[in-house]
């Protein structure tokens, strides 16, 4: 099914990746060599964020990955921010600010993500209650005195047992 | 002409679909044999059909006839052949196309192999395959016909999207369908079981090589396109979380579970309401992708001009196939009593624990990939999720499941001794704690988490070995006792171990190739040198290349090791005029155990260009690990007991409706 990814970013706003959207006139691949940091600690944070960053008008990518005009732009912030002396969580908080939560792409934990974050633990708890559940009744049932066999069900039974194996 | 035996053709098997739908139903209740019997001419004659609308839109393609509406938006004359059979599918309504004619391809494999399957249930099979056949072929007919004419018929096509003129991505959706449709066998013995109302082992050892089938095909079709992505993104990446990869992964995770489940029933007789369930969501799956894909609802940021009927359609079908079939399910799953009792510690523990793992990694990537358009949908706010969400939520979960996955595998049926396992597995524990050893020796960094991960690599592979040595007798026996016995193990059992070490290669090119990736990106002047991990990669220059459709820009790089030349490396930035797009060519050299992956950017405008340079350390190793995975499968679809087809049911029993 991916190909039709492609066919509708084909088809989509060509602001977004050439990657994803080939009708962009060839524009430049992600990460920039001049946007680069000449201090590789701060570059190293820079990446760590901008993998954490949707690139806003892509389709569900970061702009650590993404092409696009605005990436490059919020790539840029993010490493004037860290420059400037921001901590990763100030820098994040500030993007966050002016594009809203958006813009993360692991969403924060919040009222309207309440279902999303915890919703595979109460699945999986769900699951192990059911299992348990179901194995302990399966444990009764069989254990259940089961009704002795009428006279004729024994008698064929026992015709069953004195018959040859088929084979 | 053709285009018109084509579209006939459709409207023939649909009418024939039809035919499959009804009357086999009406005869496997009323015990009719000749209404039964319609069954299987009806599905050879579908796939007949089908096939006949299939030839004719490829010979539209093929010859360039642009009078037809989609080869004219889809084609070009200067493409070449293989593109131009491809483009068939490459597509909506060419792929609808493929997609039926896959499912009456497996149609056709029931009438023709499935002589063995009792009456009835052959005949409800099939006409539960032909009433899927009806919903596609009507969505077909009637919401994208494919035969459409235009007149006047333009002088020269539009061309495809240069992205799908690739080899990897001519053959990724045939074998995606094969797996999508494939799942389509397991609902429709499922829903037959219901209406028939008892699953036995014969039942789970029919299911199971569909089930086989559908699963492998879809591991490789998902193998295909995560290496093309690698290859032709640019960015070294070869999985984003992105929604439409989603919805491909989830019928595999279900299938995976589908196929670990059936196993219960085969061998136990119990897991049974459980097993059906998952045959049905596992179809559901496949449904849910191909309606999240077609309606456009993934892309609506972007306002992709998608037809709503077209949505509405399949989310209809969506609503009558799976709401349908859980109707049937929660009328008829109570009926079916479970038979073998067992101790949770056991294989059947074991494999309701992977089922539990599964299911719950399904749910993950099911709500973090529609919960942004469920919350959107009743204004919620827009949220993102990404990449970050699923490796902080589904990596959790798979851990457990690697690590018991040895285990459970050789645990006894019923009543497992899980200290005794441990202790035979002690070679593959040894090997786990080694290779860990050795990670963080060689790493230096101490990066102690992808160490572990790689020792769970190590742990799986181990494990499979020992399962192999065990069963063979290997270092107990003599060797010619070991090589008859090994001749004698089951086909499953061998197919069993490559899959699971396969799982083990696959984890280990995930880990290494995602934790120890070195990346250049820089400027370089023909003649300057980048160096990374052991390499020498030197520029030497980019000119203009023709190509059959397009014109690229070639960048030649020369990559040496220690001052000797390894390969000249070429990466490439195609211009196609046509489809007036362009397209990024990595150059990569593989060798075993990493990849030297090259992408040509931009010129600076002062004779030099952006160049990216990575070395990706055993990224060869994930797709040889689906490659692996995908033999596991065929291995144990050719075991014996699966090509015989299951022993003869006994005369019916009390039948279930009277027991419950």
């Amino acid at each position: 099914m991916r190909i039709f990814l492609f066919i509708a970013a084909l088809l989509a706003a060509p602001l977004c990746a050439p990657a994803l959207s080939p009708l962009a006139p060839s524009e430049a691949l992600a990460l920039q060599p001049d946007e680069i940091l000449k201090d590789p600690a701060l570059e190293a944070r820079a990446r760590e964020i901008s993998k954490e960053l949707r690139c806003l008008v892509c389709q569900n990518q970061s702009i650590d990955d993404s092409d696009a005009t605005l990436a490059r732009d919020l790539r840029i912030l993010v490493r004037d921010r860290l420059t400037a002396g921001d901590t990763d969580t100030e820098a994040v908080d500030f993007i966050v600010e002016r594009y809203g939560d958006f813009v993360l792409l692991r969403p924060p934990f919040k009222n309207s993500t309440l279902i999303l974050w915890i919703g595979p633990g109460v699945i999986f708890a769900i699951g192990i209650f059911g299992v348990t559940l179901w194995h302990r009744r399966r444990r009764v049932a069989v254990a259940a005195p089961v009704a002795p066999l009428s006279a004729d069900e024994r008698a064929r039974v026992d015709a069953m047992l004195a018959e040859k194996p088929d084979q | 002409m053709i285009a018109e035996i084509g579209h006939y053709a459709v409207v023939l098997a649909f009418m024939l679909s039809i035919a499959q739908g009804i009357l086999p139903l009406i005869g496997a209740h009323r015990n009719d044999t000749a209404l039964m019997g319609v069954a299987a001419p009806a599905a050879c004659g579908q796939f007949m059909f089908v096939l006949i609308a299939f030839c004719a839109l490829t010979y539209a393609y093929v010859v360039s006839d642009f009078s037809v509406a989609l080869v004219a938006q889809t084609s070009h004359t200067l493409k070449p052949m293989l593109y131009k059979v491809s483009g068939v599918w490459g597509n909506h309504e060419g792929s609808m196309l493929l997609w039926i004619l896959i499912l009456a391809l497996f149609g056709l494999m029931v009438a023709r192999f499935g002589r063995n399957l009792p009456a009835g249930l052959r005949a409800r099979v099939l006409g539960i395959q032909g009433l899927i056949g009806i919903g596609f072929l009507a969505f077909l007919l009637f919401t994208s016909n494919p035969f459409l004419r235009l007149d006047p018929a333009p002088f020269e096509g539009q061309g495809l999207n240069p992205l799908l003129q690739d080899p990897g991505l001519a053959f990724h959706p045939p074998f995606l369908y094969l797996g999508y449709v494939g799942f389509s066998m397991a609902f429709s013995f499922a829903v037959a079981a219901l209406i028939e109302g008892r699953v036995d082992p014969a039942w789970a050892r029919w299911v199971r090589p569909w089930t086989l089938v559908a699963w492998t095909a879809l591991t490789i079709g998902i193998a295909l396109g995560s290496w093309w992505a690698y290859y032709e993104l640019g960015w070294g990446g070869w999985w984003f979380w992105d929604p439409v990869e989603n919805a491909s992964f989830l019928p595999w995770l279900v299938g995976t579970a589908l196929l670990h489940s059936a196993l219960v029933v085969e061998r136990r007789d119990t897991l049974k309401s459980w097993t059906i369930l998952l045959a049905i969501i596992a179809f559901g799956m496949s449904l849910l992708g191909t309606f999240l894909v077609r309606s456009g609802l993934l892309t609506s940021v972007h306002t992709f001009a998608t037809d709503p009927e077209r949505g509405v359609f399949i989310l209809g079908l969506l609503i009558v196939v799976i709401g349908g079939s859980l109707v049937l399910y929660a009328i008829r799953a109570p009926m079916l009593k479970g038979g073998g009792l067992f101790a949770p510690v056991s294989r059947e523990g074991a494999l309701v624990l992977n089922n539990l793992l599964l299911a719950t990694a399904t749910a993950v990537v099911f709500l973090g990939t529609l919960y942004p358009l469920a919350l959107d949908a009743i204004g919620g706010g827009k949220v993102s999720v990404g990449a970050p969400f699923f490796n902080a939520t589904f990596v959790p979960l798979m851990v457990p499941l690697l690590i018991a996955c040895p285990v459970g595998a050789m645990m006894a049926w019923k009543r497992g001794d899980l200290p005794g396992v441990v202790g035979r597995l002690k070679v593959a524990v040894g090997l786990a704690l080694l290779v860990v050893l050795a990670t963080v020796m060689i790493d230096g960094n101490t990066d102690i988490v992808a160490a572990l991960a790689m020792g769970v690599a190590a742990w799986l592979v181990g494990g499979a070995a020992v399962d192999l040595a065990e069963r063979t007798g290997l270092f107990r026996i003599s060797l010619s006792d070991t090589l008859r016995r090994a001749a004698n193990l089951p086909r499953s059992a061998w197919g069993t171990a490559i899959a699971h070490s396969a799982l083990g290669i696959m984890v280990a090119g995930i880990t290494a190739s995602s934790s120890w990736q070195t990346e250049r990106i820089q400027i370089v002047r023909p003649g300057d040198t980048v160096e990374l991990a052991g390499y020498e990669v030197t520029f030497k220059g980019a000119g203009n290349v023709p190509g059959p459709n397009y014109t690229a820009l070639r960048g030649t790089f020369e990559l040496t090791a220690n001052g000797r030349r390894v390969t000249m490396l070429y990466p490439e930035k195609r211009d196609y005029p046509a489809e007036k797009s362009s397209t990024t060519e990595a150059a990569i050299h593989t060798t075993p155990i990493a990849d030297v992956y090259v992408v040509l950017g931009d010129s600076d405008g002062k004779g030099g260009w952006a160049t990216r340079i990575y070395h990706n350390p055993l990224v060869p190793w994930i797709w040889a690990g689906a490659i692996f995975m995908a033999i596991g499968g065929m291995v144990s679809l050719s075991d014996r007991r699966l090509r015989v087809g299951a022993p003869k049911r006994a005369a019916r029993k009390t039948p279930v409706a009277e027991a419950a």
